[in-house]
């Protein structure tokens, strides 16, 4: 076997069966999508008004274009899961796989396990605009355009912007990048305290909305969040083949023919802008964006080719999940979704953590 | 032949002779009054160095003399004054200049996670886009360096899992993976063992007979960098001091002038074998006496 090693395409042709590049495998997406439409089906199952599984589906399956099914669903109850609990589905779907894709382009562009979306100041500046926007009193105006979401995604797109120079006048390094949107967090969070003093009673409010909710009045904010998905994971996907390039540094992947910096400045832009439109929509959800990619690398492996769409997949049924249980927990009150994604997030995480093998960090 | 190919490099000065290209051939690796500040020290003043086709030249030179830096400009990772070529174009896009020089850092980033395979792999992103995927053509290259590397069956493992010897070919296998015609190598050896060391520098030796490849090494191990190798430069102060065969370099006077070091030479049939002393008493002579010393060398009982 060794012998031949210099000759013989042989031997070659036998190596070469034994190099699979970490591309994604249809088993894995197989997997992902199961999560996706058993969260799904969940989510639109369960609720105060019992409604069968079985039925939920054929009457999902009425909803698609070119489709006619009977599902005997009353319609009172079609409207419940068609009007109320659709839309609220498919905001946690587009909101979880949001999050956690632009959690791991954050840890694959940053090489920090650390990073999540809100790295770079998203939190802190869709903070801040909120609570300006709600202490303003601008959200009661009941119109066609949510105002508060609106001060939000600017907030955090101008909080990135502004850690993305400052960083870059600091120096060529990641670490500075990180350590300009800490700054520029503790600065905005400041403000913001500032802001929630100041203005004692709209305290309540301002807590409910940092502290996360997926939340739907009918299809305008999944509809919203739609396009911002559509596009930034468009982008992402494309470069997650750079971003494995990126995993041996920078100076190693400009020998290899990439230019790092701008490849970070894409993806980042790409993830940020992601990052603040699920922010503006759902309050500030911590612990997906972390939680998520991690476990799927613990799960498939550390490529961002595969880390990347099952992060989405499985962010959005986990997001689902998170927020079944925060609406029928304490039924008929709400709990905060970022307390469930943690409270069930955590043990989960440490339990993959505990049982896989993998090296991923 | 590369002399005829090579419209760029002569244009523009009314060329010095270039240095090395012992046969009047244009250099693969061209490097002419190269200056590098790094945070305000400048690191390399006017070096001037040629490669030729198929040769393998090792730099050495004390710590902080800036051969790393070199290969760095080299590689174009550094802004520079001066000119570097490589097989005669000066102006090379990041991946078209990866396509023509491969690197083997000193101490390479290993990627939290990362396969064997898909790392050797990543030694293909010159030649496609970033956007796209291997084709079966980058495997087959890839399978094929591993299994020239006696890496056949590691693709599977984390790079993470390997040993240090392991890791190096691994390193090596991404390099040549790339296909380039120059090989830099940075402190190959650093965190090997003897056997080991002697594995690496001997697999870069065949695999430039094999493959015709131009090797630019640094080396701290100043035997070993006389062992491998056709030429040693030593790089002090910011310049190439001086060049040659390394029986004419590695001097007793040569390494206590440059390289603050008590030494003795013991000349070996396979070239001069640098042996470390004990603080030498008469230091001062080191410089002065350089001719005396030499003779002291060659008397001593190895």
């Amino acid at each position: 076997m060794t012998d031949a090693r210099s000759t013989g395409s042989s031997t070659w042709a036998s190596a070469d069966t034994a190099l699979q590049a970490a591309d994604l495998r249809l088993r894995q997406l197989g997997i992902g999508a199961a999560a996706v439409v058993v969260a799904v089906v969940a989510g639109l199952t369960i609720g105060p008004v019992g409604i069968g599984a079985h039925r939920v589906v054929l009457e999902l399956a009425d909803a698609l274009p070119g489709l006619a099914f009977d599902s005997g669903l009353s319609d009172a109850h079609a409207a419940i899961v068609r009007e109320i609990r659709l839309p609220r589905v498919a905001l946690g779907l587009l909101v979880g796989a949001t999050l956690s894709m632009s959690g791991a382009t954050y840890q694959a562009a940053f090489r920090n396990p650390l990073a999540d979306p809100y790295l770079l100041g998203i939190a802190a500046g869709a903070g801040l605009g909120a609570t300006l926007a709600i202490t303003a009193n601008l959200g009661d105006g009941a119109g066609a355009l949510d105002p508060v979401p609106l001060a939000a995604f600017a907030g955090g797109l101008v909080a990135v912007t502004v850690s993305y120079a400052a960083g870059h006048l600091g120096g060529r390094s990641t670490a500075s990048l990180i350590l300009a949107g800490i700054a520029v967090a503790s600065f905005l969070t400041a403000c913001q305290t500032y802001v929630l003093q100041a203005n004692s009673d709209a305290f309540r409010r301002i807590i409910a909305w940092i502290l996360g909710r997926i939340a739907t009045s009918g299809w305008s904010e999944p509809a919203l969040m739609l396009p911002y998905f559509v596009i930034t994971a468009a982008v992402v996907m494309r470069y997650r083949r750079a971003l494995d390039v990126l995993a041996v540094g920078d100076e190693e992947a400009a020998a290899l023919g990439v230019n790092p910096r701008r490849v970070r400045l894409v993806v980042v832009l790409a993830a940020s802008l992601a990052a603040a439109a699920a922010v503006s929509v759902s309050g500030l959800i911590g612990f997906v964006g972390i939680i998520v990619p991690h476990t799927v690398r613990l799960a498939f492996g550390a490529s961002n080719r595969v880390v990347l769409p099952l992060s989405v997949l499985f962010g959005g049924a986990f997001m689902v999940l998170a927020d079944l249980a925060a609406r029928t927990v304490l039924s008929p009150a709400e709990l905060p979704i970022g307390v469930v994604t943690a409270f069930l997030g955590a043990p989960f995480f440490v339990l993959v953590l505990r049982t896989s093998r993998r090296e991923i960090w | 032949m590369s002399g005829v190919t090579a419209p760029g490099v002569t244009s523009k000065r009314p060329e010095q002779p270039v240095e090395a290209g012992c046969d009047g051939l244009a250099p693969v690796v061209g490097v002419n009054s190269l200056d590098v500040r790094l945070d305000g020290t400048h690191v390399l003043r006017g070096v001037r160095l040629a490669v030729s086709e198929g040769e393998w030249i090792n730099i050495i030179g004390p710590n902080g003399a800036g051969k790393t830096t070199l290969l760095r400009a080299v590689l174009g990772l550094v802004a520079y004054d001066g000119e570097v070529s490589i097989e005669g174009l000066t102006k090379l896009r990041r991946a078209e200049r990866a396509r023509k020089v491969a690197y083997v850092p000193q101490t390479p980033v290993i990627p939290p996670g990362m396969l064997v395979a898909d790392y050797v792999l990543l030694g293909r992103t010159p030649h496609r886009s970033i956007f796209a995927g291997e084709t079966p053509a980058d495997r087959r290259i890839a399978a094929e360096v591993l299994d020239r590397l006696d890496l056949r069956g590691f693709g599977e493992r984390t790079v993470q899992s390997l040993s240090g010897g392991e890791r190096q070919r691994t390193v090596l296998a991404r390099a040549l993976a790339q296909q380039a015609d120059v090989l830099l190598l940075d402190e190959p050896t650093t965190a090997l063992d003897l056997g080991h060391q002697q594995d690496v520098l001997e697999l870069v030796d065949a695999l430039r007979r094999e493959r015709g490849l131009t090797v630019l090494a640094t080396l701290h191990d100043l035997t070993l960098a006389a062992r491998y190798g056709d030429q040693v430069a030593i790089l002090a102060g910011g310049v190439i001091v001086q060049r040659g065969p390394p029986a004419q370099v590695l001097t007793v006077a040569n390494i206590a002038e440059h390289f603050d070091a008590h030494v003795r030479v013991i000349d070996d049939p396979e070239g001069p074998v640098i042996v470390p002393t004990t603080a030498a008493p008469d230091t001062t002579t080191a410089a002065d006496g350089a001719a005396s010393q030499a003779q002291h060398a060659e008397g001593v009982q190895p």
